[in-house]
């Protein structure tokens, strides 16, 4: 099959995708992004979070040949002028990071939750962001780094 | 922020006099060097190598745990197309086993499978999906045995078809008299504890890159923990001289002692010669649960003898664990689990018997903590039964046992070192307790059981445990452990820029970060360069035991020292004066006074500093065999936690409220780093004490998957106030410590006790189940 997709913003035109293949394995393995990481292929892990025309999706849990004609943006285009957006400086700053495995779609989840939730209260970002698994950080520090991107971004009192 | 930064020091001892105007030197939260790349994506983990015409590579595993392998028929899955080869154990070049201590591990299953999930063939495709498929063609003739999975049958050392008839290993330990002490003890209680089986749950999965040279020997890209002993077990099996194995470390997505024995090594490699193409292969995640050792189940019998004010007279402890089907590292993990099976006391007359099994079950290793987990987790959950029937505060109990500097441990090493016990106690003692919730009030999130739960606030309790864990740091028992750096100075647009060369594996663990701290620290240099990480240079030993730190520290420090001697030198020759007075100050020399002297930029020139320095610590000494006393280890680490549980007794659901804790850490060498550590291991205890569980049924997992294995989510997860202590550790680089394992050891029996305080239960073992939890109504009034 062939799929037409646009990813950060750039056009792809695919031929010879699997009728059941990933849209995980479609971005690391067709489009060459592996920022997206497989670690559980269940959607269980979150660490292959992605949007799809603005929605956040577990992309190991969508078909390639669902986004035909969609736009879809990785942890590689949170970023618009080839830096870093404040999400990702934030996990920086708190030392949200220890392997990192988590980390891309863990920075994703947290971007969305914080478009959706500008200064969301503990509980709230627990929750959305339950469904990224990390396993070094105990999460502590994610929760720092949510709370810094959510006062930096002014939202916060 | 809930935690509190590192707050205490005793006195600051770097073992060299760090540049004043160092900027993110040691002692710094330095930010990591390959965070950066970790956030945008671009950091390359061993699963995204990638590489022009590669194969994909994929192995063959068998469903059952125990058969005998009649005939093993590839050709049909060779006939598939766009299939390269297909190997068996026939095709196997070297050693066909291969393991960390003791070379039992089939490469390939060549006469019987032992474990399901042992590798049977492996093949390499165009793609995974048709080497996937190629796997299901391949016909293997199984004759079904029965397995053997039960260790109490395996420690008799008598069941046919084990390796050893079963037994692995016995240690014992005997120090002083317990026969006697048990007669004048005042009060003695007994029990048993078991520990369920715990996997690392790395989120990276094994994979790796293997590329053929065209010498005739291979690169393998690969994540691992100890790049050097995977040379020497890859070049084995490959029937290959060193140098023409040579290992990459790739980007490593967590480990945990799981990335400790090799994964899919010899396998990529074997595909790569014979297919003359690059081979990337990936476990996916069901794979990765059969790919990589556990942590070892545990079966502890204690029985501890007390006065009647609360002084340990005895310790008597059976520890057995199960190693499964290989031996990996299990003769080790049973020596560390007995050498502190008595906890962190001081306690005259102890006597250990520790039994590492083989079975059919998986085949347990190397996991955070290494057998020390397993044991503080049973004497933890004595002493608490213990102190009540002492009728005496569990930390008040603790308090008076702790060791100290000077006490002599169950192997008779006096324990040397700073060992601030009654500091860290005496800070959970004195943590205010979190207020008491109104759950009828209360957030269902906060609740136990959460948004998935039917309770309105009723029938919870609330419950408070302690627990104290110690462990060795570093290799023990006479190993001979080193670590070499090399560390190269030259000049770029005027500035002095230093590049550190280590093998030390960086796991997420931040050893890369403390390179960097370190050169910038010693050298004054800005610029620091980070050499990846390979087998060219000589070995640095395993990122394991909690000891990366402290020999990266010191190799790196010791190579830095030479470099900076030999720059002072040359600008000792170049201003015609002695050395002694010059200081070197990153891109200046000076003189003791401050006075600048020369750029190094104008010393050096073109020209470049390189020095190695390979740091060992001091040597240790094997225990004996018959009483397992031996002066076995460099140094001591030890962390306790307070955990404040809330349980729905009707329902069985819990809520882990706050996880309080401290540790000596001998010196923070990067503050954030180490409270993340401390933090994750929390947290990986945590999930042991209350949900992680490979459930294995008659030698096989019934559930391989995050979606029935589940590991701590953010919800899951409270509050953890620290306290850092830093006490220089006297012999180590810094006065640093071993960090990374303390944390994961009293974490999930201070939750224990906190849900046997909750719930008045037993709760003989861990992870708890919700129906373990459910009081029954009659006693429900009783408890307080």
């Amino acid at each position: 099959m062939k799929v037409n997709v646009t990813v950060n913003g750039v056009a792809h035109s695919v031929d010879h995708v699997w009728a059941l293949e990933s849209l995980l394995d479609f971005l690391r393995e067709r489009v060459g992004l592996r920022g997206t990481k497989n670690a559980c292929e269940q959607g269980e892990c979150g660490s292959c979070s992605v949007y799809v025309d603005g929605v956040l999706v577990c992309s190991c849990l969508v078909a390639a040949v669902q986004v035909e004609g969609r736009s879809v943006v990785t942890v590689e285009g949170l970023a618009s002028d080839g830096g870093v957006h404040p999400v990702q400086q934030a996990f920086l700053d708190a030392g949200a990071v220890q392997c990192g495995f988590c980390t891309p779609g863990m920075v994703v989840a947290a971007h969305c939750l914080l478009a959706g939730h500008p200064d969301p209260d503990d509980l709230t970002v627990r929750e959305e962001l339950s469904g990224n698994l990390c396993r070094c950080t105990g999460y502590q520090k994610i929760l720092d780094a949510v709370s810094l991107a959510a006062e930096r971004s002014g939202a916060a009192p | 922020m809930t935690v509190t930064g590192p707050t205490m020091t005793v006195t600051e001892t770097p073992t060299r006099t760090a540049t004043p105007s160092v900027v993110d030197g040691v002692g710094a939260s330095a930010a990591r060097p390959d965070g950066l790349p970790k956030v945008d994506g671009s950091f390359i983990y061993s699963s995204d190598e990638y590489h022009d015409g590669s194969l994909w590579g994929v192995t063959l595993r068998s469903p059952h745990p125990r058969a005998r392998i009649l005939g093993i028929d590839t050709s049909q899955a060779e006939g598939l197309d766009g299939v390269r080869c297909v190997l068996t154990h026939r095709d196997v070049p070297g050693s066909r086993t291969y393991g960390m201590k003791v070379y039992d591990q089939p490469v390939l299953a060549f006469d019987e499978v032992r474990y399901q999930g042992e590798p049977v063939a492996v093949v390499a495709a165009t793609h995974p999906e048709i080497a996937r498929r190629a796997c299901d063609l391949i016909v293997v003739d199984y004759e079904e045995l029965v397995p053997d999975t039960d260790p109490e049958m395996s420690l008799t050392g008598q069941v046919e078809g084990l390796f050893g008839g079963g037994l692995a290993r016995h240690i014992k330990i005997r120090h002083g008299d317990v026969g006697a002490a048990r007669a004048a003890a005042d009060v003695v209680i007994e029990g048993r504890y078991e520990l369920g089986t715990q996997d690392p749950a790395f989120l990276g999965p094994e994979s790796g890159l293997a590329v053929p040279l065209g010498d005739g020997g291979v690169e393998l890209y690969v994540s691992c923990q100890n790049l050097h002993l995977d040379q020497q077990q890859v070049a084995d099996c490959l029937d290959l001289p060193l140098d023409k194995v040579r290992l990459v470390l790739s980007g490593v997505g967590g480990a945990f002692g799981g990335k400790e024995d090799l994964n899919v090594h010899i396998h990529a490699c074997m595909l790569a010669l014979r297919t003359a193409r690059p081979v990337r292969m990936v476990y996916s995640r069901e794979e990765s649960f059969f790919g990589h050792v556990h942590r070892h189940p545990a079966i502890a019998d204690i029985e501890l003898g007390a006065s009647r004010d609360g002084r340990l007279v005895f310790s008597k402890v059976r520890l057995v664990l199960d190693g499964g089907a290989y031996t990996s590292t299990s003769q080790v993990v049973i020596a560390n689990g007995c050498y502190f099976a008595a906890g962190a006391y001081d306690v005259a007359n102890v006597e250990i018997d520790g039994f590492a099994t083989y079975t059919n079950n998986p085949p347990c290793g190397a996991m955070r903590g290494f057998g020390a987990v397993q044991s503080c987790y049973a004497i933890e959950s004595a002493m608490d039964r213990l102190a009540a029937a002492l009728d005496m505060h569990p930390l008040e109990l603790r308090m008076r046992n702790a060791i100290s500097e000077g006490d002599l441990l169950p192997t008779g090493q006096p324990v040397d070192g700073p060992a601030p016990v009654q500091e860290i106690l005496a800070y959970l003692r004195d943590l205010p307790l979190p207020p008491d919730a109104d759950h009828e009030a209360a957030d269902m999130r906060a609740r136990p059981g959460g948004v998935g739960n039917v309770t309105r606030g009723e029938g919870i309790r609330r419950g408070v445990g302690y627990a104290l864990g110690m462990k060795a740091i570093g290799f023990s028992g006479g190993m001979d452990d080193t670590c070499t750096a090399r560390v190269t100075v030259w000049i770029r647009d005027g500035e002095p820029v230093a590049e550190v060369y280590c093998a030390g594996p960086e796991l997420g663990q931040g050893v890369v970060t403390l390179e960097a701290q370190i050169a910038r620290s010693e050298l004054g240099v800005r610029t620091v360069e980070l050499r990846d990480k390979d087998t060219d240079i000589e070995e640095s030993g395993a990122s394991s035991a909690s000891r990366q730190s402290w020999m990266t520290a010191g190799a790196v420090a010791g190579a830095c020292g030479l470099v900076r001697d030999e720059i002072l030198a040359r600008a000792a020759a170049y201003l015609g004066r002695p050395a002694a007075g010059l200081v070197l100050d990153g891109r200046e020399i000076r003189d003791q006074d401050g006075q600048r002297l020369v750029s190094v930029a104008d010393v050096l020139g073109p020209e470049s500093v390189s020095h190695p320095f390979t740091y060992r610590h001091r040597p240790t000494e094997p225990v004996d065999p018959e009483r397992g006393q031996g002066n076995a280890h460099i140094a001591f680490a030890y962390a306790a936690h307070r955990a404040v549980v809330d349980v729905d007794i009707e329902l069985g659901l819990v809520r882990v409220v706050e996880m309080a804790t401290a540790q000596d850490v001998g010196k923070a060498m990067n503050p954030a780093g180490v409270e993340g550590q401390i933090e994750g291991g929390t947290v990986q205890g945590l999930g042991l004490a209350v949900m992680e569980e490979l459930q294995i049924t008659g030698g096989r997992i019934r559930n391989p998957s995050f979606t029935d294995y589940l590991i701590p989510t953010m919800l899951d997860v409270p509050p953890m106030p620290m306290k850092i202590f830093e006490f220089p550790h006297p012999d180590s680089p810094y006065g640093l410590n071993g960090v990374g394992e303390p944390p994961n050891l009293s974490s999930t029996p201070a939750v224990l006790n906190a849900l046997r305080n909750a719930t008045g239960l037993e709760l003989p073992r861990a992870p708890v189940r919700p129906s373990d939890l459910v009081v029954e109504p009659s006693v429900q009034t009783g408890i307080a």
